[in-house]
């Protein structure tokens, strides 16, 4: 994408999930690097995290989900996403996800799921090089 | 690379000298201000309870887990709830899809309570939930389950952590607003002091603080400020500080820093006594005395080579053993990546056993006091706590949450770490150094999601079998009750005999108390 348009990425904590320290993390990190950060805060369902995601017009959404729902509530905003016909917009995210788990989310259409260590640097660089640029 | 300060930044010297006055401010274990510990003999006396937090999928499930724990040596019961639970929610409720039996067990009525506990006698065991916004609840359900199983309900013993402030703080499973939450804790405060005296009827939690991100000097900090507010409240609401202070517990984390970790158990000690007796005017030693349950630190363990974390756990453990603790929960090797295996939760288990009863650290109370360096360090965690709380309390405990002070703080720490770890400047073996490609892959716990249709089953059952018309006027009645004054336990307690489920019982109170939306972000 143009190097004069900023990101702007929606990170949400989806679910009954309290845990949120992973999720500020990131979001301050990707502000860090220059990016637009909206933190939705806990306890947010899949629809209005879409809809915060619309109405901001974001390039991202990145979910954290320490819960064990994340099975579900991937799925659950993938499916939201194309039902608004979403194509411009990636998700990824993070959490406790077991490996198997991250590989069947990725071929659903998950386009990243970063664990437990992962550094910081690679979610950066990920949304870099993974963000859609807008016509 | 030369690191020079603790994980909270305080400043290392080369080597300590023993502080001049380490002998009149540090009399011996069983003495206030209890720095020491809080019995003379400690562990000669009583080993620490060896309570691993555990719970998923249905009660009957975790009720076999329960018992193969018990059969290996564990001495007390501690339970996970799932988040529907700890929400308020039923299984059947839309918005617990997915969430049924994944961080704990689903309990929606008494019924399952009572098969969460089969065969174990209630009189005899001590159990430990971890339930905050509803723990009045969940507590009812125990006391019903005791009494429906021939138990005398006034011989349970336990701890129900029924702290909400640090939910707000860093856990997120609240519900209601603070202050009419901060009432349902001192109503079960006061019900439980006559009605269950071997209840330990809160345990002020600095583990979850730490879990997000704070340093050990937070943790303490935030925790006492917060345990301050509810001796406020509880003496405020009528009851009497040796009665109550008795039965008020803590939860710290046992982190990676040996010595910080060790320091700050002995600090938090002598900070609580001498808030109890100068501040309060407690006169009995008990309500002085700082008893607490520990657990490693769950965000510590790294995905990456797995088997590393038995080594980090077993440090943390040595450090709360060595710090004084009452009971211990050590974590899983594979918890980074899931809830614990059968296999790797009896790991965790033996690594308690074998700090116990082989590496001779439980012969002597306090056996590293006198150690330069770790009474200039307690010293020290005591004085930057102190400041911390001194902050907290001109903006007072409520409005520095409600402001997002405290949080703001965590987050900046949680931050701070992260960067340091990102530039190398703290080591993590296994995660920016010492890498592997190839992890060890784990056998994993995994919880269906089809148990939720159990659950759902089960509710729908006992909605069609109990006294329909007796259950909506208890429910009408409780909503009454909490306009009122009066003490809303009672009233709980009618409800849970008459198979009203959790969530029944929580939107009778969400119609009265209204529920909470945090009013700040990040």
């Amino acid at each position: 994408m143009s190097t004069s348009e900023r990101i702007r990425v929606v990170i949400a904590k989806p679910g009954l999930d309290g845990h949120d320290r992973g999720a500020k993390v990131v979001a301050r990190a990707l502000r860090d690097a220059g990016m637009e950060v909206i933190y939705t805060g806990l306890h947010q369902s899949p629809e209005s995290i879409v809809e915060i995601a619309i109405q901001e017009d974001a390039h991202a959404i990145g979910l954290s989900v320490l819960s064990g729902a994340h099975n579900h509530l991937f799925e659950r905003i993938l499916e939201i996403m194309k039902e608004k016909a979403i194509d411009d917009i990636i998700l990824f995210g993070g959490g406790i996800i077991p490996d198997d788990d991250a590989e069947i989310l990725k071929s659903k259409g998950v386009a990243g799921i970063f664990g437990p260590g992962s550094p910081l640097r690679d979610i950066v660089d990920f949304v870099k090089g993974n963000v859609k640029p807008r016509m | 690379m030369d690191i020079d300060e603790t994980l909270s930044g305080i400043k290392l010297p080369e080597y300590s000298i023993a502080p001049q006055d380490t002998e009149a401010k540090n009399p011996p274990p069983g003495q206030f201000p209890y720095v020491r510990g809080i019995y003379p003999s400690m562990y000669r006396r009583q080993l620490w309870t060896m309570r691993q937090y555990s719970g998923f999928s249905t009660a009957s499930k975790t009720n076999q887990r329960f018992h193969l724990l018990l059969q290996k040596g564990q001495t007390g019961l501690s339970v996970a709830f799932d988040l529907p639970t700890q929400m308020g929610y039923d299984s059947d409720d839309s918005v617990s899809f997915g969430e049924v039996g994944k961080v704990g067990v689903a309990i929606d009525t008494v019924e399952d309570m009572k098969l969460l506990f089969h065969g174990i006698h209630l009189g005899e065991v001590s159990t430990s939930m971890t339930i905050n916004a509803p723990a009045m609840i969940l507590l009812a359900m125990y006391a019903v389950v005791a009494e429906e199983t021939g138990v005398d309900p006034s011989l349970i013993q336990g701890t129900i952590q029924n702290d909400i402030l640090k939910e707000y703080i860093a856990r997120g499973t609240y519900i209601f607003p603070p202050e009419p939450s901060m009432r349902l804790i001192t109503d079960t405060f006061e019900y439980c002091s006559k009605e269950f005296p071997q209840f330990n009827t809160i345990s002020i939690s600095g583990y979850h603080i730490r879990e997000a991100g704070s340093t050990a000097i937070e943790e303490l900090g935030f925790t006492l400020a917060n345990a301050r507010e509810y001796v406020r409240r509880a003496i405020k609401s009528g009851l009497d500080i040796n009665v109550f202070g008795k039965r008020v517990s803590f939860f710290f984390n046992a982190h990676n820093d040996f010595f910080e970790e060790i320091a700050k158990f002995r600090a938090a000690r002598k900070m609580w006594a001498n808030m109890m007796k100068n501040e309060f005017g407690a006169t009995d030693p008990k309500a002085m005395m700082l008893r607490f349950h520990t657990q490693t630190a769950g965000s510590s363990l790294t995905a990456q080579q797995p088997e590393n974390n038995i080594v980090r756990v077993t440090i943390q453990a040595l450090a709360s053993v060595l710090g004084g603790t009452q009971s211990l929960h050590t974590n899983s090797k594979d918890e980074a990546l899931s809830l614990p295996s059968e296999k790797s939760a009896i790991t965790a288990l033996r690594t308690q056993q074998i700090i116990a009863h082989e590496s001779g650290v439980t012969h002597t109370a306090d056996p590293l006091a006198g150690s330069y360096h770790l009474e200039w360090l307690t010293l020290k965690l005591e004085e930057e706590a102190q400041k911390l709380i001194a902050e907290v309390e001109e903006i007072g405990v409520l409005k520095a949450i409600e402001n997002g002070f405290i949080q703001s703080k965590i987050s900046e720490s949680a931050y701070q770490h992260e960067k340091k770890i990102n530039n190398q400047e703290r080591v993590i073996v296994g995660v920016n150094k010492f890498e592997q490609k190839e992890n060890e892959k784990l056998e994993l716990l995994k919880v269906e999601d089809k148990i939720a249709l159990d659950q759902i089953a089960k509710i729908k059952q006992i909605k069609e079998t109990r006294d329909q018309e007796k259950v909506d006027h208890a429910l009408k009645r409780l909503a009454e009750v909490a306009g009122t004054e009066e003490n809303i336990f009672p009233f709980v307690l009618e409800a849970v005999k008459l198979r009203a489920t959790l969530g029944e019982i929580c939107n009778s109170l969400r119609t009265v108390f209204g529920i909470y939306k945090p009013s700040f972000t990040i």
